[in-house]
Order: C-alpha cells, then structure tokens, then sequence
C-alpha cells in the first residue's frame, strides 16, 4: 500500500507512541554498553538507543486506506578494536543483552581487523556530558487525532473529484526520532526530532483516448509539527501557481493541481532544443540535492561508496586547489545543519558531534566537502563537521548529507522580473522524474508542470519535457537567482545510499533561478 | 537467537490468538540474524551483526483494523498487545476495501532454507573478503564490496485457523573494481540461497577483467544502437516492468497495461514472440516462500507467454469486486532464455555495443514506461562479432515494452539478485547523450 512502509518498522497503539523512555535507563543502559567494550578491548564505543516512531494515514478519493502507527526500538553498539570498526544491534534492550551486544560488535571488529588497511583514526571531539536537544515544534503530529488527520485529507480529495479528477490519493506522514546517544568520550546526547510529509497526487484519465497525467502536491517533507499544515497567508508565494514556505495549504493547492491537470494533459508537447530554463524552488531542490549534494560528500570523492551510489567527479585536488570554477560566481551553496524546519536540522549528529554550518561552494569556486569523525584528517581538519547518520538504531551511522542549500541572489529579484528578461524559456514547477550518473556529471529532470516562455511572457503549458545538461557547464550556465523573499526549502525522507541501504532526510533551500541555454527533450512515445 | 522454529512460532501465535476477542483477527511473527561486511580503497570499512524479532497483530470488528506490535513474548505483554490493537481498530474509520481472512490452508514446503548459510559467521564473511581483496591488489586495482548474509523466519496465524511458516537463507555478494587513474571500473555482483555457491574469487577476476577492459574509453555518437545486455542490465529494466503487471492500475486506467476504452493489454502480443516470463518458488536457483503475506499461495505462474501477457495479480480486495481469483504480485521472476552464450551472442553481433550493467533508472513517462538510466562499469563498442574498444558511459531513454519487441536473440539465462534473466540482443536501443562519468 504504502512504498516503503516495511522499512519504517512495525505498527503500534498510537497511545504508546508518545511515552518516552526514562533518561536515567538510558544512561545505565549505555554504560553497560561502554564498559563492556572497553573491557573487550575497544579502544572507542558508542552506543545509539533509538525508538523511532512512524505514523502513515492513507487515503483515496472517499476512502481512507489505513492508518497505521508503527515503531521501531532498539540498540546499535559501534566500537573500534584493533583499529577497525565492528558493530552490532539488537531489538533486545536488556541489561545482559546488551553486555553481549557490546562483546559482538568488539569480535566483529577483531575479526575484519586481519584485513584493514590503515587503522581508523577519529577526529577529537569533547564530551558534552548529558545534553537534550527537540526540533522547534509548534504542534506534536502524534498528539492531533488521527480523525482530524482523516478529515482533512478526505476534504483534499473531495475537493479533487469534485474537479473533475479520475482518481486521487493522499497521504500524512508523521516521524518522530527519539535518539540516545552515549560514547566513550563522555557525551549522553538525548534527541527529540519530528518531521512530517503530507502529499497528494492527482490523476486524470481520457477513456476514450486511453490517455493518462498526474500532478503531485507542491508540499515538501519538513522538520516540522503539524503547524506544517496550518495555512498562513504570508507563507504563500503567488503567481501562474501558489507555492508555499513553512505552511502548507492542500485544500487550495489539491484545487489548484486538479485544475492543471486537464490544462497539463491538452498541453503542447515540447519542441526539443535549448532553452533558457526558470527552476522553481519546488523542483530544483532535487536538481541541487542530486548534482551539489552529492558529488561533495567525502565519502563518494574517497571512494567509499564507489560499489553502490558511486563516486564523485570532484576530488581532494579540485577542492585544495580552491581554483576549481563548480558554477559562476552567483552560485554559493552552504551546509547547514541548524536551519531551522529542515529535514536535516538536530543538534548533534549520530556520532555526538555538535552541528554546524559552512561553505561548499564560494562565488562559484568549490571549498570543501561533508565528512564525519574518521574522515575528518583526510581533508585536512581537526574536527568533524558534524554529517554521521544512521537511519534506525539497527543500522550503523556514516557520512550522510547535510542541508545543502544554494544561497539567493544578493540584488532584489522578483519572479516575473527574471521571466521578463527571457526571450524563449521554460518555467518548470515541482519535481518529476530524475537521473543522474555514478559520477554526477550527466543528469536528466523531468518536472511536475511546464510553462512556455515566449518573449518575456508565459504563453501556455508544455508536456513531455526533460532537461539535460552537465553538473559543471550546468551552474556556470547560472544567470540569475531571485532574492531572499522567494527563498524556500524542499527536500526528501528517502535518499538513499550505502550498504545495507539507508535512507536519509534532508533539505535543499533556493530561490527561483534561471539557467541559460540548456538542453530540453522530448520524451513522448507510442507503444 | 531471533530464528525461532514452526513450533516455537506457532506457540506464541497460538497463545496471541487465544486473547482476541476481535471478529477477526491475524498475527504474523518475523524474525532474521545476520551480518555484514563492507569494504573500500582495499580495506574494510564498516561491518555489523544484526539482529531483530517481532509479533504484529491485527484485530478487526466489521470492517475496522487496528494493528499495534511487540518485542515481549510473555503472557502478559501478548495479551497487553491484542487489547491495544482492539483498541485501535474501534478507532479506526471503516476500510470498505477490507476482505475477509483467508482460511486455513495448507501451503507446500518451501526451499528456501540452507544449514551452511545459516551458519556465516564474522570469520567467514572476513575470509570471503579476503580472496577479493587479493585479486584486486594483485591486479592493481581499488576494490569496494559488500558481502551479506542473512536468515530470517516468518509465520503468520489468523482467527479462521490459517497458519503458514517459512525459514530463509541468502547470501549477497558484489565488487566493484577501478583502476588506480580512475579511467576503468569493473562491478560483479551474485545472490545465492547456498553460500558454498558463493565464490568471491572468481567474481572479483571478473570485475578485475571489466575494469582493465574498460580504461582508455573513447566517445562515440549517441544515437540508436544494437545493443547487447548481459543479465545484470536486462534485470535492470525488467523489474521495472513487471511491476506493472496488475490488474486494478490496468483497469482503472492507469498503467501501460491501459488501452483506450477501458481495456486492458492482457491476452495481447506486447512483445516479440521469443519472451516468455513465469515465477516459480520452487526454482532451485532462486528458492522462495509458498505463501504471501495475506495468506495466499504463491505458485508458479506464467506472467508472459510467446510475447503475449498471460495473466496479471490481483489483490483480494480486487479479485473480490472482479468476482475473479486473487493472485500475488510478479515476485521473483524468471524471463526463459536461449542456449547461446554471452559470447556467440557478440560473435553473431555486425555493429553493436555490449553493456554490463545500468544504473540510475528512473520512470520518465509511466503511460509508455519510458525509462532513463545510464550505462556504467564496463560498455563496449563490437563489430564484426568482435570488442574493439571500450566506450564511454551513455544515458539511454527507452522503454523495456519497445525493447522486448525489438530482441533479436537471447542467450542463456541466469541468476542476478532476485531474478534469473538472459543476456539479450535488442536493435534500437536509444541512447541519448554521453556521460563522462567512470
């Protein structure tokens, strides 16, 4: 029913969802954990006891699918022994159990140290002693009642058939991480984070043609309460379609997507060829995510990931050069742990390192890259910056991506101004199709909706549309980027990398920018 | 130990059921123990054991569920867990999609479990890393790996007496090789039931190979190409087809399975007449359960005969409104191959490219199933039945519905993760545009 539910664990009573775990069982839990390594002979341990709870509220047209509540609680034990990682989890979260634990992440690691290369060597990082830290919530999405969940989305779906729609499906997805985390170095770091994702997707059916289109939701995944899906007028942006910052209005966008839909599938199919190309927030998120987030993690740029996500066109040359030209000089892109509402907002990473924000890319010129504790030497620092994550307690914590987001343009700039200055473009809206290669230079982005650029002015929808360019010729083609004022973030629950694989969540903030002369297709077939 | 046997599982689902006081009401029990080993730059990087067990319940009155779980299997936390799911269900709107339970059924025993891989442990997986690790140094090359190996048990029980167990095995092996300049990359990558399958060794000289063949490609135009797809690319593109073999999105209009007027494409020549796609959970090489998760048997079934869809699932609810009978979704599935191999299929080929594998696939168009993915770790130009050189990466855009009515010839088939699929040679392949990436 729901992608991915399996991964997210088990259901649960929703009541059970928000009783937390005393503190003080943590600690005497993660002491077990840390003396019995110790005692085994890891020369570092930590130890994340994780309860990570899900809620999905499923619906279609007038029918609600299912609600489920689930959880997912456990212990991971993570040790270095002979200078090489082991680790261990268990769904078991017993005083003993967790002794035993401790012993078979130290012989895990004993085992693999007849093979390492060079011993693991950790960044320093301080103790914090016992330390909280909770997402800024307004209003808890476990605790509003699961009727008014219904309520709403049957009103969005309603809204839907009434317009003429053929079907349509939307959805509430509440997550809330309740993490502790104990090392050797004398941190106990309690975590409280909630995300949540409501969507929708309209679809719309020509019997007699046999012709089918879609619109998705122009929500976006956020490091938010339910406030998320309380409409604020000054959280609109308006213009050919209301998209939205920190509050989201479904009631207005699912009859606005409704709408679309049947102007979408009357559409103009594209003519290929190169276009100056306007990328809304909603869609280029996922363009920056895939040719900026990726290439500058370290783990790719090393090799780590060269089995499974791949490796990185950049390298630690075109980074200590400072020479090397990632975009123009309008691009500047930052990391940024602490940005509040983001998917990849707390306040210390899986490894109890406190987070931050820096550099990526500098007037165009790539600076620096996203690495953890054992990566941190490689590039020449003395202190992580902060990018370990695992996405349960049963997996263990690597280099995931921060926010990473592309700083607005610093001169006042409206949409419609930069549309005006176009003379044969497309405007595209919300986030389609998406590929990329293992290296992140060759990329294709379908989108959600498509408008034609004539001579200063939109003239109509297009369908059938992709872009394909180069991730460097791509932001040196950069021409402008709205203000501040349009800047808003988008994002996702599930990127994926590794093995096992893990999902990450993590957001992209941009203005609308436009990049010139980039190369569209048409993806239009008969079968 | 998370691995329970059909006893032991069907006592404490027995003693969950005896509590509900539901219409209706199921339990299923899941269980797995594992580990894994990962390594990169010729070294290992991160490893782990993992361990997890279980119970979810599901009680339902008329047409209201509710589910809640537990890690406890005492009497008292099996009783707390059914009262919570109760609870939840009388909360919980009505779902009009909701079908009765299954009733009892008695499942044919599975294959799928083997003593040997049940027994990996953190030394052998090591050992196993080891002989890769060697053929990569001894060529000179940069290895990354993952080896996994799990067992895992599942049992479910139901109020109408419906009980079904199953024990599994499997073992994952793949490597990725590239050369220290960073112009060649070779990948291989095997699933197995039986892990004395399993030889890292000989897989690793594989990706060795592709990695040296691969350096120094050269950029040829993109355009349409014959194009020769060894198993690992041809699964690529045929487990996103066989997703859509479903009748309710064919019906309802929304899948390429559609045509105009309400129709479906089942019992249609939708591909060339040499492809013929089936599942089997008694293939030795790619074992699987005999039930599903709702109860239901899975048995073998032909998806695709001579080119024309045979049949498509339907989930209970569906089955129930079509007045038809259910069947689960294309899982593990076998495309039939030719007698030909890998080889005589380049040896028959004028002017081609071969392809290792793909990566990045992504749906372009679900009407048509236009898909766009890139070539990677080994693509090389052939003519007159001979590689000449290695060539850079493409992007493609094509439709695996377009690409199994263009086969030319297929060769022989074998096992690549959860599938068994032959090499394949297609004429018109589209590429679209190169990639620089290695």
């Amino acid at each position: 029913m729901l992608p991915g539910l399996s991964l997210m664990g088990n259901p649960i009573d929703p009541a059970q969802a928000l009783d937390g775990m005393d503190v003080r069982i943590k600690k005497a839990l993660a002491d077990v954990a840390l003396n019995a390594a110790r005692s085994k002979g890891a020369s570092y341990a930590d130890i994340r006891i994780g309860r990570y709870l899900n809620q999905f509220v499923a619906t279609r047209e007038n029918r609600v699918q299912g609600v489920a509540n689930t959880e997912s609680y456990g212990v991971g034990i993570r040790v270095i022994a002979d200078g090489c990682w082991g680790f261990a989890s268990s769904n078991n979260v017993e005083k003993e159990d967790i002794a035993k634990l401790a012993e078979r992440a130290v012989a895990v690691a004993k085992a693999n140290a007849k093979i390492q290369g060079e011993p693991v060597k950790l960044a320093p990082q301080k103790g914090y002693g016992e330390v909280s830290w909770k997402s800024p919530i307004e209003r808890n999405a476990f605790e509003v009642p699961v009727k008014e969940k219904v309520d709403l989305l049957l009103s969005t779906n309603a809204i839907a058939m009434q317009g003429g729609a053929s079907f349509v499906n939307s959805v509430i997805l509440a997550v809330n991480e309740q993490k502790y985390f104990a090392s050797t170095d004398g941190s106990y770091i309690d975590q409280d984070i909630h995300r949540i994702y409501p969507n929708f997707t309209v679809t719309k059916i020509d019997r007699s043609s046999g012709k089918f289109d879609t619109i998705r939701s122009l929500s976006t995944p956020m490091g938010m309460g339910y406030e998320y899906l309380e409409p604020k007028e000054s959280s609109k942006v308006k213009g050919i379609v209301t998209r939205y910052k920190d509050r989201y209005d479904i009631l207005e966008d699912v009859k606005a997507a409704t709408t679309n839909v049947d102007e979408k599938m009357k559409a103009k199919s594209v003519e290929p060829g190169k276009y100056d190309m306007i990328l809304d927030p909603s869609h280029l998120w996922l363009t920056i995510h895939e040719s900026v987030g990726h290439p500058t993690e370290l783990d790719r740029v090393l090799g780590y990931e060269a089995n499974y996500a791949g490796t990185s066109f950049l390298s630690l040359e075109r980074m200590n050069s400072k020479k090397f030209n990632f975009g123009n000089e309008l691009v500047n892109v930052v990391a940024d742990k602490t940005q509040k509402g983001s998917l990849g907002a707390v306040g210390y990473d899986d490894e109890g390192v406190g987070c931050k924000k820096w550099d990526i890319v500098k007037d165009g010129i790539l600076v620096n890259f996203q690495a953890t504790r054992d990566q941190a030497h490689m590039i020449g620092l003395n202190e992580s910056q902060g990018c370990s994550y695992a996405q349960s307690w049963q997996d263990v914590q690597f280099q995931r991506m921060p926010n990473i987001s592309l700083q607005p343009g610093k001169a006042k700039l409206s949409v419609d101004e930069m549309i005006k200055n176009v003379e044969k473009g497309v405007y595209i809206i919300g986030d389609g199709s998406f590929s990329i290669d293992q290296q992140r230079y060759n990329f294709q982005f379908g989108g959600q909706m498509f408008y034609e650029i004539k001579e200063g002015k939109i003239v109509g929808m297009l369908k059938d549309v992709a872009y394909q360019s180069n991730t460097q010729e791509f932001w040196n083609a950069c021409g402008a980027i709205c203000d501040e004022s349009d800047y808003r973030l988008g994002g996702a629950f599930n990127d994926g990398k590794g093995q096992p694989s893990q999902s990450n969540a993590v957001s992209h903030g941009c203005s609308t920018t436009r990049f010139n002369g980039v190369n569209v297709i048409n993806t239009a077939r008969k079968i | 130990m998370s691995i329970l046997s059909t006893e032991e599982a069907r006592a404490i689902l027995k003693k969950a059921l005896s509590f509900s006081k539901a219409d209706e009401c199921e339990v299923s029990l899941n269980g797995s123990e594992g580990g894994n080993i990962r390594y990169a730059r010729n070294a290992v990087s991160t490893a782990g054991d993992m361990s997890s067990m279980g119970l979810a319940i599901s009680s339902t009155f008329g047409k209201k569920t509710g589910s809640a779980t537990i890690n406890e299997f005492d009497d008292a936390s099996l009783e707390k867990v059914v009262r919570r799911s109760e609870e939840l269900a009388q909360l919980a709107p009505a779902n009009p999609e909701y079908v009765s339970l299954e009733g009892p059924k008695t499942f044919a025993e599975s294959i799928t479990f083997n003593p040997t891989t049940a027994r990996v442990n953190p030394d052998i997986r090591a050992e196993a890393v080891r002989k890769s690790l060697e053929v990569a140094k001894a060529a000179n090359l940069e290895a990354a790996g993952f080896l996994e190996n799990t067992t895992s048990f599942r049992a479910i029980m139901n109020s109408k007496g419906l009980y079904a167990y199953n024990k599994d095995t499997d073992v994952s092996f793949s490597v990725t090789t590239r050369n220290q300049a960073g112009t060649g990359s070779g990948y291989v990558s095997n699933s197995f039931n039986d892990i004395t399958k399993l030889d890292t060794l000989a897989l690793t000289k594989i990706a060795a190979a592709k990695a040296n063949g691969s350096a120094g490609a050269r950029a040829i135009e993109p355009g349409k190409y014959t194009v020769i797809l060894e198993p690992l690319a041809a699964s690529d593109m045929l487990s996103n087809l066989v997703r859509g073999f479903d009748a309710r999105g064919a019906e309802e209009g929304r899948s390429f399975m559609s045509k105009k007027g309400g129709e479906t494409r089942l019992g249609e020549q939708l591909f060339n007449e040499q492809v013929n796609i089936y599942s089997d959970p008694f293939n030795p090489e790619l074992p699987g359960a005999t039930w599903n998760g709702d109860g239901l048997p899975v048995e073998r079934t032909s998806w695709v005969e001579k080119g024309i869809v045979k049949n498509l699932s339907y989930s209970r609810f569906w089955a129930q409104k079509k007045g038809v009978k259910p069947l689960p979704s294309a899982g593990r599935i076998i495309m039939e191959g030719g007698s030909a191999s890998l080889e005589d299929l380049i040896k028959s080929t004028e002017k081609g490219i071969l392809v290792t594998r793909f990566w990045y696939i992504r749906s372009v168009d679900p009407q048509t199933l236009l898909l766009t993915g890139l070539t990677r770790d080994g693509t090389f130009y052939i003519e007159n039945g001979k590689i000449m050189f290695p060539i850079k990466n493409f992007r493609f855009n094509e439709s695996p519905i377009i690409m199994l009515n263009n086969v030319e010839a297929l060769g022989k088939a074998e096992r690549n993760g959860n599938m068994i699929v032959p090499p394949m040679k297609i004429r018109d392949f589209t590429f679209s545009s190169l990639s620089d990436a290695v």
